[in-house]
């Protein structure tokens, strides 16, 4: 996803002349493309996150469009105040690209885990927050928002896979319902609609129509067809590969209350800090019940309490 | 005399107000008569090619306001709005006001924007040129010296720091909560063009600023300020760096001023 993120850039860039590179000296293999092509656009600034948004900040105040490229913790937390009182406060089109969601960087361990971007991001009002499905939703996302005139958090992950479902479509502010159904609905952060849909797919010769829908958007947020989705279902499990409070779960809860929905909530998600577990993506999200068995197994359980 | 009509609206308004940074404010009140009394050049507050000035110890916007109202940028009735319900105008400056290029508050972020604006000014081949003041006590901050190796790095010689080194923070004095000394070194070693200067001295001051080459590097003006300059019972008292005042003091310290200018 992340080279179909920088592709985009390239032709964005090739259109628009505001747009600028800035990394915090990553991104070897993905930015060299960028670098080579607008030499004069592009500044490795070091590893120095605060400046870089800093930095973005004078950029875009004399009329640039700076996207600022490091790993997802590096771009949201060491800058974080850079970042409101920079472009949130001065409402300025800083794009803040953020790559590795979630568990994506494994035997890394915990501090390349990006398990709190969301919610750190989604808790300033103005900041548009993207997460994209797969590497065409990033694509349509770069070009859906050239224009946006404030700033944008991209959390860009580091996998491939495509959701064929998803076709590609990106409307901020809206969830993508890929499927419907009656009995749960599975809402899904960015990628992980592959974990809902697989989920989906084991549930229905169980007997259980499991609606799914996909977020890749936050301020603006998709309430109205969250809100819609929820008044349809007796129960709903959300899904991301992120801490458990402040991000796609949360959101969720706050529709529910807000509306009045009569719906019960489980909330997928990472329930603890990594600590000393590293290992490969797959095991970290066996290991934290972030597959399409582990969705499974809390729906069915969910559902037969409900009927009991 | 511009430093004096900024000192007078900055104890008029903070006595108005009742609010402190009193003494940080007044230290600067020289080096913003400097600027904006023939450096800074600017056909209008909003004219995108004009030098931009950032104020990174943004506790001492008071004094920026002043400024800004004697060259007739912020109006009377606005200023006299300085930290009412509902007023633009706080203890620190938010950009929406006129003549105030960014918003600052927290220390360590001034200099930051000041390199993208720096950096921006050269990618549009304008000539225009930034000025960032910071506190001595700000260059505590980690993220400042991130700016201060960037802006060496890319030679940007359109930048200009000018340190306000009063020797004071909120608690004690530079030398014994974290010593910068010797921070005219540090700054050199760091790869930029250091001058060190009195900044109470107005013709100094405009000279030193004025006269800053383009060739390399970007620039450092070191201004050897004292805490509270021109309030006797102020000078250099680490309390008025939140102290609002008395009416007796507010009095005292306006009979000063008038008797300086006198």
């Amino acid at each position: 996803m992340r080279s179909a993120f920088i592709q985009s850039l390239v032709a964005l860039a090739e259109r628009d002349p505001r747009v600028v590179l800035l990394t915090g000296d990553l991104g070897f293999t993905v930015i060299e493309d960028f670098a080579e092509r607008f030499p004069n656009r592009f500044f490795n600034v070091g590893v120095a996150e605060q400046n870089m948004l800093g930095v973005a900040t004078g950029l875009a105040e004399a009329g640039y469009v700076p996207f600022v490229y490091s790993i997802a913790t590096f771009a949201t937390m060491r800058p974080y105040e850079f970042i409101r009182n920079g472009p949130l406060l001065h409402g300025l089109p800083v794009r803040v690209v953020g790559v590795g969601s979630g568990l994506d960087y494994g035997p890394n361990g915990i501090t390349h885990y990006a398990l709190e971007d969301v919610a750190l991001m989604r808790a300033q009002p103005e900041m548009m927050v993207v997460v994209p499905a797969d590497p065409d939703q990033a694509r349509a996302a770069v070009v859906a928002t050239a224009d946006v005139r404030g700033p944008i958090y991209f959390r860009v992950g580091k996998g491939a896979q495509s959701i064929p479902e998803l076709g590609g479509r990106f409307s901020p502010g809206r969830a993508d319902i890929l499927r419907e159904g009656r009995d749960i609905a599975l809402i899904a952060l960015g990628p992980a609609a592959r974990i809902a849909l697989d989920a989906a797919d084991l549930l229905a010769p169980l007997g259980v129509e499991a609606a799914v829908a996909v977020v890749s958007s936050f301020n603006p947020s998709p309430t109205e067809d969250i809100a819609g989705l929820l008044d349809r279902v007796p129960m709903a499990i959300t899904v991301e590969v992120h801490y458990v409070n402040g991000g796609l779960g949360s959101f969720v809860a706050e529709v529910i209350a807000e509306h009045g929905l009569d719906v019960r909530l489980l909330r997928s998600a990472v329930h603890e800090m990594p600590r000393a577990r590293s290992g490969s993506q797959q095991y970290l999200l066996e290991h934290y019940g972030l597959t399409s068995r582990a969705v499974v197994d809390s729906a069915l359980a969910s559902l037969a309490l409900d009927n009991s | 005399m511009l430093a004096t009509k900024i000192r007078k609206t900055i104890l008029t308004q903070s006595k108005r107000a009742n609010v402190g940074h009193i003494g940080s404010c007044l230290s600067i009140a020289d080096i913003l008569a400097a600027l904006y009394g023939g450096v800074l050049r600017f056909a209008s507050p909003d004219d995108e090619d004009r030098d931009r000035l950032i104020l990174s110890k943004g506790h001492a916007a008071l004094a920026l306001f002043g400024a800004l109202n004697a060259i007739g940028v912020i109006t009377d009735d606005l200023l006299e709005t300085f930290c009412s319900d509902g007023s633009p105008l706080g203890t620190h400056p938010e950009h929406v006001v006129p003549g105030i290029d960014f918003s600052t508050g927290s220390l360590g972020l001034g200099l930051s924007f000041g390199c993208g604006a720096a950096l921006a000014a050269r990618m549009q081949n304008s000539d225009r040129r930034v000025f960032v003041i910071v506190s001595d006590a700000e260059c505590n901050e980690g993220a400042l010296w991130e700016s201060v190796m960037f802006a060496a790095h890319h030679r940007l010689s359109n930048l200009t720091a000018i340190v306000d080194m009063n020797g004071q923070q909120a608690l004690g004095y530079t030398r014994d909560v974290l010593d910068l000394s010797p921070l005219e070194g540090r700054w050199r070693a760091f790869g930029w063009d250091v001058h060190c200067v009195d900044g109470h001295d107005r013709v100094a001051l405009e000279s030193t600023l004025s006269e800053l080459d383009d060739g390399d590097a970007p620039h450092v003006v070191i201004a050897k300020t004292t805490f509270g300059k021109g309030v006797s019972f102020m000078e250099s008292q680490i309390s008025w760096h939140y102290w609002p005042m008395t009416d007796d003091q507010f009095l005292t310290a306006i009979a000063e001023l008038e008797a300086q200018e006198a």
